[in-house]
Formats: C-alpha cells, sequence, structure tokens
C-alpha cells in the first residue's frame, strides 16, 4: 500500500451509555485505501459498520484518530465523497431527473438548467433508466430506485463512493443485475469505493480487499482478506475459481465463530497498525505494514490460513 | 365502475336524506288551518302563527324564498343595518384572509425555528402550551382596550386564533423530515437556507398545509362569534341583527351561508394539500 489515498488512523467511536458510562462501538482502527481500489467491509451487526461509513461521509466524527482523504482530513461532508444509502434516500417530491439533477446542480453551483439536465441525463442513461426520468420514485421498484441512488452518486463525480449495504433491501436476481452495473462502472470511472455488506459472494465478486470486523460493541478490524480471484471477473465464472471456496469458507469461518473470539484468540497480541492481511490458498499470511514500516510484524497474529 | 356506483349511490342516499329532513321540517313547522275564527282585520294583525296554527319556526319553504331573496340580491346596501347578504360575507371573508394571512407569516416561520432548533422548542414550548388552549373571544377586550378599533380587533382575534395549529404542525413537519433527506443534503454540501427551501419546506409541506387548513376552519368558526361581539359589519353581525329582528328566517339562511363559505374555504385548502402531498 504504497498509495495511501484514504488513511483512517485510529478511529474510536464511543457512545455514552444508558446507565453511565459509554459504549464502545469499535476502537483503534486503522485501513488505508489506494485510488480505484474497492473494498468491502464486513461484519456482523452492531460492529459499527454502518458509524466507519458514515465518518468516511462526514456525517459523524470520530471520537478517536482521523481520516485522511487524498491529503486531506475529513471535516464533515463533502462533495468529494457520494454516499449510496441503503435505504436510496431518493426525494419523493422529484423526479428521476430532479433527484439526480439536485446533486449536479449542488456541485456545480453555476451551471444553467439545460447544462445540468444534460449532464444528470448522462448518468441516468448510464445505469440504464433512459425512458424513466420523469417517473417519481413511488413509481419505480426498488432495483430501478437504487440505480437512481448510484446515477446520483455518480454524477457529481466523487472521489470516492461509499456505499452502505446498497443492495439489501433488493431481491436477488435484482441485486446481481445491480452489482454487474456497479462493478462496470467502477472499473469505467476507476472509483475508489468503500462498500459495507453482508453478503459473503457479494463482497467476493467486488471487492479487491475484504476486512473483517470482530463483534461490537467493542469491535476491531481483524483481518483484511486480498482477494485472489483475478481483476477480470464474470459473474458467471468467479464461483469457479479454484481459489473461490477457500476465500469464501475463509470468510465465513471468521463470521461464524472466529469474529466472537478473535482478540482471546491472539492473547492480546492484537495490534491494530498491522493487522493480518490473509490471502486464501497462500499458505502463509502476510503482515500488511498499514502505518509504521519499523514495527515488527506480529507473529503471534496470524490468522487461521486456508 | 365501482367506485362510480358507488358516488351514485351515496348521492341518491344523500338526497333522500335531504328530502326527509326538509319534508319532516315542512310537516313540522306548517299551519294546521283555522284555529281560531276572529275578525279578519285582527287576524291579519295576529299572524298566520295565532289564526293558523303555524309554527313560529319558519319552513324550509320560507327560508327558500328568502334564500332566494338573498342571491338575488346579495350586495344591496340600505344604511348600516340592512345591508346584502354578500356584502356582509365580503366583510368576513375579508377579516378572515388578512387575519389569517398575517397569521400564517408569524406561524410557518416560528413553527419553521421551532422544528429546526431543539433550544427554541423547549425554549418557545411553555408559550405555546399556554397561549394556544386561551379562547380567542377572550383576547377581544383586550384587543378593544389596546387596539381601539373593532374591525382591527376582529382582524387580531382571527390572527391570533390562526397561528397554533398552523406554528404546531410546522414545527411537527420540520422536524419530523426523515434523516436520509438530510443526510442527502449534508453529503451533497447544501447550506443552510438551500436545505431549507430544497429538502425541509418540501418535505413538511403536506403537514404544515394540515395545519393551515385546520386554521382557516378555525379562523371561519371565530369571526362568526368575533362579529356577534364587535358588531357593525360581517356575517356574525347579521345573525346576531337578524336576531334581534327576529327574524329566524334570515338567521336560518346566514347559517346555511355560513356553512357554505366554510366547507369553500376548507375545499381551496384541500386542494392545496394535495398538490404538496407525494407519494412515499
Amino acid at each position: 500500500m504504497s498509495d495511501r489515498f484514504i488513511s483512517i488512523e485510529g478511529i474510536s467511536r464511543r457512545f455514552p451509555a444508558p446507565g453511565g458510562g459509554t459504549t464502545t462501538v469499535f476502537e483503534d482502527l486503522w485501513l488505508s485505501m489506494a485510488r480505484g481500489e474497492f473494498v468491502c467491509m464486513i461484519g456482523h451487526s452492531g460492529c459499527g459498520k454502518t458509524t466507519v461509513l458514515n465518518i468516511l461521509a462526514g456525517l459523524d466524527a470520530p471520537s478517536d484518530g482521523t481520516v485522511i482523504v487524498d491529503g486531506q482530513a475529513i471535516e464533515g461532508p463533502s462533495l468529494d465523497r457520494a454516499v449510496i444509502f441503503q435505504s436510496h434516500a431518493l426525494l419523493p417530491w422529484r423526479t428521476v431527473i430532479g433527484n439526480v439533477a439536485y446533486a449536479v446542480s449542488s456541485k456545480w453551483r453555476r451551471w444553467s438548467a439545460a447544462q445540468v439536465a444534460a449532464h444528470a441525463q448522462k448518468f441516468i442513461d448510464l445505469v440504464g433508466l433512459k425512458g424513466a426520468e420523469h417517473k417519481r420514485p413511488a413509481e419505480l421498484s426498488g432495483g430501478m430506485k437504487q440505480r437512481v441512488g448510484i446515477a446520483r452518486a455518480l454524477s457529481i463525480e466523487p472521489k470516492i463512493m461509499l456505499m452502505d449495504e446498497p443492495f439489501s433491501a433488493l431481491d436477488a436476481l435484482t441485486r446481481g443485475t445491480l452489482q454487474d452495473e456497479v462493478r462496470r462502472v467502477c472499473q469505467e470511472t476507476g472509483q475508489t469505493v468503500f462498500m459495507i455488506t453482508h453478503d459473503v459472494d457479494e463482497a467476493i465478486y467486488l471487492a479487491d480487499r475484504i476486512v473483517l470486523m470482530t463483534n461490537g460493541p467493542g469491535a476491531v478490524l481483524a483481518e483484511i482478506v486480498q482477494n485472489p480471484l483475478p481483476r477480470e471477473r464474470t459473474r458467471n465464472e468467479f464461483h469457479k475459481h479454484p481459489l473461490y471456496y477457500a476465500t469464501r469458507n475463509h470468510i465465513i469461518d471468521f463470521l461464524v465463530s472466529r469474529s466472537r473470539t478473535f482478540i482471546e484468540d491472539t492473547g492480546g497480541k492484537y495490534d491494530p497498525r498491522n493487522v493480518a492481511v490473509v490471502r486464501p490458498g497462500l499458505p502463509e499470511p502476510m503482515i500488511a505494514r498499514t502505518q509504521d514500516p519499523s514495527a515488527k510484524p506480529n507473529r503471534g497474529q496470524q490468522a487461521a490460513a486456508h | 365502475m365501482k367506485t362510480a356506483s358507488l358516488t351514485g349511490r351515496a348521492a341518491v342516499v344523500s338526497f333522500a336524506l335531504l328530502f326527509s329532513f326538509l319534508l319532516a321540517w315542512h310537516l313540522a313547522t306548517r299551519g294546521s288551518g283555522t284555529v281560531q275564527h276572529m275578525d279578519p282585520e285582527y287576524a291579519k294583525l295576529m299572524g298566520a302563527t295565532a289564526t293558523q296554527g303555524k309554527s313560529a319556526m319558519p319552513g324550509p319553504i320560507d327560508v327558500g324564498a328568502k334564500l332566494w331573496e338573498h342571491l338575488r340580491r346579495p350586495f344591496y346596501n340600505n344604511g348600516p343595518n340592512d345591508k346584502g347578504v354578500g356584502i356582509q360575507l365580503a366583510y368576513s371573508i375579508a377579516r378572515v384572509l388578512i387575519g389569517y394571512l398575517l397569521a400564517m407569516l408569524v406561524a410557518i416561520p416560528v413553527g419553521f425555528l421551532i422544528g429546526m432548533s431543539p433550544l427554541m422548542s423547549k425554549a418557545l414550548d411553555p408559550f405555546i402550551q399556554v397561549l394556544k388552549p386561551i379562547s380567542p373571544l377572550a383576547w377581544m377586550p383586550l384587543a378593544l382596550y389596546t387596539i381601539k378599533d373593532s374591525s382591527l380587533s376582529a382582524i387580531f382575534v382571527i390572527f391570533i386564533c390562526s397561528l397554533w395549529p398552523t406554528m404546531i404542525n410546522t414545527a411537527f413537519g420540520v422536524a419530523s423530515v426523515r434523516r436520509e433527506w438530510l443526510n442527502v443534503a449534508k453529503t451533497l454540501e447544501v447550506g443552510t437556507l438551500r436545505r431549507a427551501f430544497t429538502i425541509i419546506l418540501p418535505a413538511a409541506a403536506p403537514t404544515i398545509l394540515t395545519g393551515m387548513r385546520i386554521s382557516i376552519g378555525i379562523a371561519w368558526l371565530v369571526i362568526v362569534a368575533a362579529e356577534m361581539l364587535v358588531g357593525g359589519t360581517g356575517i356574525g353581525y347579521f345573525v346576531w341583527n337578524e336576531w334581534n329582528n327576529l327574524s329566524i328566517t334570515n338567521v336560518i339562511t346566514a347559517i346555511l351561508v355560513i356553512g357554505l363559505v366554510g366547507m369553500l374555504l376548507d375545499f381551496v385548502l384541500a386542494r392545496l394539500t394535495r398538490l404538496v402531498t407525494f407519494p412515499e
């Protein structure tokens, strides 16, 4: 990771607990992402995935630590970082093109109405909604609504796309199509994407790296799975790749059991700045140096590699 | 087809109810024939009530005739105590609209402030809770004393009674704008003013309009009572004046007209509400 386009540096998030004291959602999280990289975060509910995403979006602030994007610390929301919401969050009183145009005119405030409309139209066409421009969200199916959400996010030409379980509310078929679309669009535009998901297959299909979180409260980033599948993958073929099952099993094993016991298993030798980078299928896990190159690789935390 | 037939059947029932009511009214108030023989001159003096057993309550035909008379000449003006019902209504509607619009100018911005600021919401809450349940007419003496103009006082009373439903509904609508829409605005770096007009206002508009609809209803209820107190002009004064004239026919006519105008005002606001309502 020489190119640290996004650098999450030791962020934690704590809330005041109802009975006094504080609840820590997750703590001391270090992660960096390269330009054009697609990273998925997987973890059980309550591990603070959405909070991490909200902090990246600038909608929430970390209790400790900072996030640096393209050399600048995040201070609130920015048009450089587009969010695709789980609930699509379209404005129901605006049409499809109205929703996209709202984002476009927020980014380029001096554009004429015609310029805004033309730019919005380009992205509506890109997500395959040509012909539905003047429909209102209530007239669209769930998949179409999420397409509008994607078009809206892409239309502001952000540096990063943040997706909060964007496909979880969709049926399996629509989800597959939209995953293909997102993959195509992100590759075409070279987007950097941070996505939260519950779906292991979705993560393997889309991501370059998959970040595994332990269970909350007090969740930590347990390890990073380097996706061994080639970058060029297709929906029909990716699950036939020889390393597919090794990857899938590794993630599922983690989610089923190790996400609970991870901290105990490391025996107090967990180093949040140097988490294991696992390449399923290879014998030895690599240890990433995410922050401090002089820090000694921590052998005690070797994750069970397949 | 199904809805059309339902509307049709409902209309039939409505007409049947109206007809039965008018018939019952007519039968209850008609004369029962000659009840007493007397000198024709004296009988004329006594009127049908004494001679024909006619009820003092006018029947539907008397009211219909009176209504027709008013509708034919709604705007005549024969001096302070004899103006056409159209003129009286125009006074009332003008007062209601002025008071109501002034109230909207205050209620919507203040409601916005309350809805957006938890601090202002808490700070203003005790005032609203105390002021809201006061009968608008209780303000009348104070208004007359300070404003020293009966017509302006009536407008003030309309203002004060229209204020609360709109203010409370605006505050509620603004405070309950969906978080995800606000987050959309935040991630798009939309400024406060633009956010207020492009996200909060359209999102809260149906709730605000519902408040405005309640307000206009209350304003129209209150104007009649207020005009009975301040006198001079207006449909409320007309009702009271005709009561003093013991012209029950005119009173009933006025009641009917008040109902129709109230329905019309409500209809206009309902239409406006429909315009800003969005399907989710």
